[in-house]
């Protein structure tokens, strides 16, 4: 086995490791730092249940080697919540939208949601549609899930349509 | 009232943070990891293994092969034991099989210290096979001369069951009847479940523990115990949350080979952990079948006679066997009246994948059929579908005297209507009577019904357990299982209303450990708010008694004055506050004369059954040059009874709705005709529905309380799946003029149709 020294900041917090240079990244977040939000669904980069955000995008992080995250910023599910357990909006719009049933592809998708947020634009539901497809569901319909991400959108852009005047 | 509010689900927060463990975030890094060695032909037997190159590979542990695993047949199929051998499942299953069954059948496996290691040394195995003709279709498999799939049964047929009501040849001689008679086909498709089936084994002493992904937790027990033949009791199955089911999981999958391989290493931890590949190849998928359905109808639309014959799929292992096809073939003569009528449903063994348990159980298929079936009645009568239906279908008052079901209310006209308001029914069906363009719209609707748990084809019951805590709040146990549905925030609900507390007072325990949680049999059926709801109403009920009782010695009065509201004991009349609970609980733990922890528990077996009754509606736009479909509009209205949570209601029809559109428009798994091998089993290939593929998903009920139920409830987790394919196969044929008889209508079929029924050429002469 040929280990590599993996240095990236997860979550806030600068860290280093060696891993197997054979390893993905969700491999890494999963064995290494046991952050667990990180589902394994496909590996193959079809279903978008271990997307993580690198540096501000969001990857299928199960074709994304570990090694390529060395000097990376990565934000996993577990680095949405605030310090003392404070829920993000969009997790907490997951919850009241009733988004959530078996839980297993949520984490992903609540990142490409953060990804997606994170923008300041607006989009259509439509655009919605198209920029949350890469993620596959079998419990919701993704019609609940649609509904948590506009509403959180809506919400945001209100705030900063009113901070802005 | 806790029940009919649409709170969030209990296990939200978890989920939302990605707290909630599953199978594969609760094991150890020190867990050996097994990898199974799959066959890479159809049909045929194993001779030799040269396993040298493998065992060769640093870090192997063990290999095990089909030579080496103990022959105790067993059955997987998740059911509840019977105590009549003539009605248990049938036990055709090894841990491995030497007898190869189908392409992915299990015939070794490799344990070694981790995942690479394992799946290189599975890589290295050499399989030397005598390769036998194989067979993919139940229609060939029947035929004199076919390839023997299992030895027991001789012609592959698993089952074979008939069942008739008046004189069908009789009824047919009336002058000037129609009849329709016609073959419909559905795919094979796979749960795909987001969370692929894994679990791991140990032992503690001379027990197995099992930590499965699983819907089924007491039955898998039991499997395991036969599969190994070892008492039941040793064996310990623990389910945390788990990822999708959706029937996939309601069978024994590779329990039993996990507590075997650790038996072999010395109790050590051994995780199994299923690819997405070998879900599709190698777990369990719907039965596929083929219907040919004949109906004698007189000119104002009135059935007379009605023959249904039914082949199913059931691929290399019996699993949940012919129960599917006699789902359907029960439903034939219920769904709709007829003067008589005739079924045959034939369960036949083929190369395939096992089929097993899939949200619906058989519904799906036959409702396709049978509501494409009526479209095509109504074309021949130039009747509108919806008054078709209301001539046939099932009335107010029918009794199914073996389930003794009972239709109530009228329920599917109510559903209907709503259905038909929502989707603006008769004002499109008159807009889309006469297109002509390339692009043409359409309008259709299907009905079904389905059945509420398992009795009386199966013994039904359900335990629950309550205990206090020192703070007044409580902990309910119950053996079934929350998968993704929001069972758990349903039983927290009426756990509440049945003690009379608020619903933060009351926490559900999620983990089913066999070990402590009470028995029953777990997820399937859409069983469990019906079969729970009526354990947690009678242990409640006792246990709201006991914290009276308890009540009554502290405040010395008679029981029968105070009740539980809200968590507080009042006066029943003057609803006076008298006691909070917490003040009650820690009392009643530390009272120096009378200390005792309030618990109850009992079992509830379950004799009864209820019809839960649904539609769907749905509005297409296909392009005919593209042969491609756009939904523009889709909507379910069910009455399954009162509502527990609405919202979550809802959310479980989006869920159904979704499914039913993947098995009417994309969904399938092709077999390559010439190997017998899977060919697009991953999620890339296999096209479930993405957020681009889906409308609006409207989600609507009619609430008509359950007589049987204490809170008026009964299935839904299934029925949603039930009526949408036909449904959308409906709108295409209005909007189309063409008739599809096989699911999934996708590009490839629909070329085929409108390439032989001209609409191509009549569309470019339009143009």
């Amino acid at each position: 086995m040929q280990a590599k020294l993996i240095r990236c900041t997860i979550n806030g917090v600068y860290t280093e490791k060696y891993v197997d240079v054979r390893a993905s990244l969700t491999d890494m977040l999963r064995d290494e730092y046991e952050l667990t939000s990180v589902k394994k669904g496909c590996e193959v980069g079809e279903c978008g249940a271990c997307n993580v955000i690198i540096d501000g995008e969001c990857y299928n992080s199960c074709i994304y080697l570990a090694a390529w995250a060395d000097g990376k910023h990565i934000k996993t599910l577990e680095g949405l919540m605030g310090p003392n357990g404070e829920l993000s909006d969009i997790q907490q719009a997951f919850i009241d939208a009733a988004a959530i049933q078996c839980g297993f592809c949520t984490p992903g998708f609540i990142m490409s949601a953060a990804e997606i947020l994170e923008s300041g634009k607006r989009y259509t539901r439509d655009e919605l549609r198209k920029l949350m497809s890469g993620h596959i569901c079998r419990c919701t319909g993704y019609e609940n899930i649609l509904n948590a991400v506009e509403k959180t959108m809506n919400r945001r852009l209100e705030k900063k349509n009113e901070s802005d005047k | 009232m806790n029940v009919g509010q649409s709170c969030n689900r209990v296990d939200a927060f978890e989920k939302a943070t990605g707290r909630a463990k599953y199978e594969a975030d609760l094991v150890d890094r020190s867990a050996l990891v097994a990898k199974i060695c799959h066959s890479t032909i159809a049909h045929g037997k194993v001779k030799s293994f040269d396993l040298s190159e493998a065992e060769k590979i640093d870090g192997v542990v063990k290999i095990i092969t089909c030579f080496d695993v103990p022959k105790n047949y067993f059955p997987t199929s998740g059911h509840p034991y019977s105590l009549d051998p003539n009605h248990q499942d049938i036990a055709d299953r090894l841990l491995l099989e030497e007898h190869v069954r189908y392409y992915g059948d299990d015939i070794a496996v490799v344990i070694a210290r981790d995942e690479l290691t394992a799946k290189k040394a599975v890589r290295a195995i050499k399989v030397e096979y005598e390769e036998y003709p194989f067979v993919l279709d139940p229609l060939e498999a029947i035929k004199e001369g076919a390839p023997q799939v299992q030895e027991n049964f001789p012609g592959n047929i698993l089952a074979h069951t008939s069942t008739s009501g008046g004189d069908y040849e009789e009824a047919i001689k009336e002058p000037g009847l129609l009849c329709v008679d016609k073959w419909y086909e559905t795919p094979i498709v796979q749960h795909a479940h987001i969370e692929n089936h894994g679990c791991y084994a140990y032992m503690e002493k001379d027990r197995i523990v099992v930590v499965s992904s699983t819907q089924i937790p007491h039955i898998v027990q039991r499997i395991v115990g036969q599969a190994l033949n070892c008492p039941w009791g040793k064996i310990r199955i623990i389910k945390p949350y788990v990822g999708g089911g959706f029937g996939g999981k309601q069978d024994a999958l590779y329990e039993p080979l996990c507590a075997y391989l650790t038996t072999q290493v010395g109790g050590r931890k051994v995780h199994i952990e299923m690819t997405r590949e070998e879900t599709f190849w190698s777990n369990r998928v719907r039965h596929a079948f083929k219907y040919h359905l004949v109906t004698w109808f007189r000119k104002d639309g009135t059935f007379v006679a009605r023959k249904m014959e039914a082949y199913s799929r059931q691929g290399g292992y019996a699993s949940h066997g012919h129960t599917i096809a006699v789902k359907g073939a029960g439903a034939f003569n219920q769904i709709y009246k007829s003067d008589a009528f005739k079924t045959e449903a034939y369960t036949v063994y083929t190369n395939t994948t096992a089929a097993g348990a899939m949200r619906g159980y058989g519904m799906p298929q036959f409702t396709f059929a049978t509501e494409c079936h009526t479209d095509d009645i109504a074309a021949v009568l130039h009747m509108d579908p919806v008054e078709i239906r209301r001539k046939n279908m099932m009335e107010v008052g029918f009794k199914d005297n073996f389930s003794g079901n009972v239709n109530y209310f009228p329920s599917h006209e109510q559903c209907m209507k709503k259905a038909m308001d929502y989707i603006h029914w008769d004002e499109k069906r008159k807009l889309y009577a006469n297109q002509t363009g390339p692009v043409r719209r359409g309008i259709g609707m299907a009905i079904f019904w389905y059945n509420t748990g398992g009795y009386p084809f199966v013994l039904e019951l359900s335990s629950c357990r309550m205990i206090l805590n020192q703070d007044g709040t409580i902990q309910v146990q119950v053996a079934e299982t929350e998968i993704g549905q929001g069972a758990d925030t349903a039983f927290s609900q009426m756990a509440a209303d049945a003690v009379g507390l608020p619903m933060e007072s009351v926490h559900v325990v999620t983990v089913q450990d066999t070990d402590i949680t009470p028995f029953g049999f777990g997820a399937y059926a859409s069983r469990q708010t019906y079969m729970a709801g009526k354990a947690i109403w009678k242990t409640g009920r006792m246990f709201r008694e006991k914290l009276l009782d308890y009540a009554s010695f502290l405040l010395k009065q008679p029981a029968e004055t105070m009740d539980i509201i809200d968590g507080i004991v009042v006066n029943s009349d003057s609803h006076e506050e008298l006691m909070t609970m917490q003040e009650l609980a820690v009392t009643a733990f530390y009272n120096p004369d009378r200390a005792e922890q309030i618990t109850a528990e009992s079992t509830n077996q379950c004799k009864s059954n209820a019809y839960s009754f649904g539609c769907c509606f749905a509005e297409v736009e296909v392009d005919i040059p593209l042969c491609k479909v756009k939904i523009l509009d889709m909507v379910n209205v069910h009455d399954c009874g009162r509502l527990i949570n609405p919202a979550l209601a809802r959310a479980q029809v989006h869920g159904g709705m979704s499914m039913a559109i993947g098995f009417g428009l994309s969904e399938q798994l092709i077999y390559d005709p010439k190997t017998g091998r899977p060919v697009n089993g991953n999620l890339l290939d296999y096209k479930i529905s993405t957020t681009m593929d889906h409308p609006h998903l409207e989600a609507q009920f009619v609430e008509n309380p359950e007589p049987t139920h204490p809170f008026g409830t009964k299935a839904l987790g299934e029925p949603p799946t039930c009526p949408g394919a036909a449904a959308l196969r409906n709108a295409i044929y209005n909007a189309t003029g063409v008739a599809f008889d096989e699911a999934p209508v996708n590009a490839h079929t629909m070329f085929k149709k409108f390439s032989e029924t001209g609409l191509f050429e009549e569309v470019e002469h339009n143009v």
